[in-house]
Parts: structure tokens; sequence; C-alpha cells
């Protein structure tokens, strides 16, 4: 079986994307939506980490661990702003977040 | 020393040291596969607990491969804060928010197809980039230097912990990245205050 490159990574960075993306643009539950953007920041530190790997340095491991700091951050304010919401209007389903909605 | 020397510095150590991979192919396609398979799971289960279990199921395969790519300081902090923080606090979330309304209506919104001709069209735009690119990618695996272990790696990122690193010493957090290192801990600072702000009731 040949040697694993930096395009295998590649590969299932972008699988694990797609998945977010898809989970973002058609679940109807907030917490799965921020569940899949979790998703999303995973392949991109995989990637991170690949081409880290693949120069022979660690700046991509430092930005991956940065942004292991941003998903941090995201959840709590998300997850804070989820609460807030389920607290007036009773639901956490993103189709009846419409009060902007004309 | 500019980050350019650095970098030279680093490949001309590396090149001659050939070290043997660290797990077979196979082990690399297992981890994929298990990553893979679990997002699935994530966004089509119908309750958020299982879709919770199925993403730390995920961030450790994801780990795994971290470990495969000489990263065990990343591989760490993924395990610690990502399966350990974060997922505890979605956790709580579903606990606190999880209805029973939720298990019986509909998993999906009623413009799913929108958006999975959007993902389809992201999935082929990946492929083709993939596709197109990929002789930038063939034999440029360089093996990283001998004894590259976590206690070395953090050394490099954050400073002075142990004598003997072959990295230099706080080149990365300490050096040319303090600033940014800074702003990340104010993004924390604001984080938790927005955090504890929105979730009371009354301020």
């Amino acid at each position: 079986m040949a040697e694993i490159t930096t395009l295998h990574y590649l590969v299932v960075a972008a699988a694990l994307f797609v998945l977010g993306v898809i989970g973002v643009l058609t679940r109807r539950n907030v917490v799965i939506i921020l569940m899949s953007i979790e998703l999303i920041l995973n392949a991109v530190n995989l990637n991170l980490v690949a081409f880290s790997r693949m120069w022979g340095n660690l700046h991509g491991q430092l930005f991956a661990i940065f942004i292991v700091v941003d998903a941090a951050a995201e959840a709590a304010v998300g997850l804070g702003i989820l609460i807030a919401f389920f607290r007036n209007k009773e639901t956490v389903n993103v189709d009846e977040i419409d009060l902007l909605k004309w | 020393m500019n980050p350019a020397m650095a970098m030279a510095m680093t490949l001309n150590a590396t090149d001659n040291s050939g070290m043997a991979p660290v797990a077979t192919p196979w082990f690399f396609y297992s981890l994929a596969a298990l990553a893979v398979i679990s997002g699935v799971l994530v966004i089509t289960r119908r309750n958020a607990v299982h879709s919770a279990l199925a993403l730390i199921v995920t961030l450790l395969s994801v780990a795994g491969l971290y470990l495969m790519l000489y990263a065990p300081f990343v591989a760490g902090v993924q395990i610690i804060v990502y399966a350990g923080g974060i997922m505890v606090l979605f956790l709580f979330v579903i606990m606190l928010v999880n209805i029973d309304r939720s298990s019986k209506e509909r998993r999906f919104n009623r413009i799913w197809p929108v958006g999975l001709t959007a993902s389809c069209a992201l999935l082929a735009l990946f492929v083709s980039a993939i596709v197109k690119g990929k002789d930038l990618f063939v034999d440029r695996m360089i093996p990283l230097p001998e004894g590259s272990n976590t206690q070395e790696i953090a050394t490099a990122l954050y400073g002075e912990v142990v004598k003997t690193s072959q990295y230099p010493k706080g080149q990365y957090m300490m050096g040319q990245y303090t600033f940014a290192f800074e702003i990340a801990s104010l993004l924390l600072l604001v984080a938790i205050l927005g955090a504890v702000i929105m979730t009371k009731k009354k301020i």
C-alpha cells in the first residue's frame, strides 16, 4: 500500500468540511448546526497540521491551536445566545427564528 | 533570526534523518473512515445527544490523525479542549434545551435540497482542486527531526521548558506570534463576559 502523503489528509479534511457544510445548511436544530461548525473547524485544523508536517515547521500547528481557542470562544458565545433565545421563544429550530423576516 | 532562515534551517536539519513512518497506512485509513462515518452520524441523527457522542468520536479520530502527523501537542489540545471542554459544554446545553418536541418533528429544514445542492457544488470544487493540484503535494512530505516529542514542541511553541530542544526555543508563541497570543487571551476574556451576560436573566 502506498505511503500516506499530504494529499490523503487533504481528502479527509475536504470530506469533513463538506459534511459540516451540509449540516449547517440542512439541519434545523441550532445545537447540531454549532456542532457542524466544529466539524468545519476540525477540517481546517487537519489541513493546517498536514501542511505544517509537509513543510517541516510548526507554524501550522500554532495556527491550529489558535483556531481551537477561537472554536472554544465561538461555542461559548453561540451556546449562550442559544440559551437566551430558548428562554424567550421555547424553541431551538432555526426556521422558527424569523422575527426579522418580512 | 527571521522566519525564512529558521525554516531553511529546519529543512536542512530534517533532510537526512529519514524517520520511519509511525504507523501503517491501514491505521490512517481506519482513522479517516471512523472520522468520516461519525461525521455523517453527527449530521443525520435525530437525537442531539447521539450527534454529540458521534462528534466526540470524530474529534478523537482527528486527534489520532494529528498523532500520525507528528503533532502530539495539537492532539493533546484537541482531546483536552475539544473532547473534554467544548463537548461537555455542548452536552450541558443539550440537557438544558432538549425538549421532547424536537424528537418528533422533522430533522431537516424546508430548503434542504438547496443546501444539499450547494454542498455538492462545494464538493465538486474540492475534488477538482485536489485532482488538478495534486502534483503540488507529491513527495513533499518532509521527515521531522528525531525525538520531536510533545515537550519539545511545547517548548518551541511556548518558551523555555526544557533545555534540549531541536526547535528554536519559544520562537513561535513567545516570538513572532506574541501579539496574536495576547489577542487570543483578549478574545477569550470577551467570550467569557459575553457568554455570562447572554445567559443571565437580569444583568
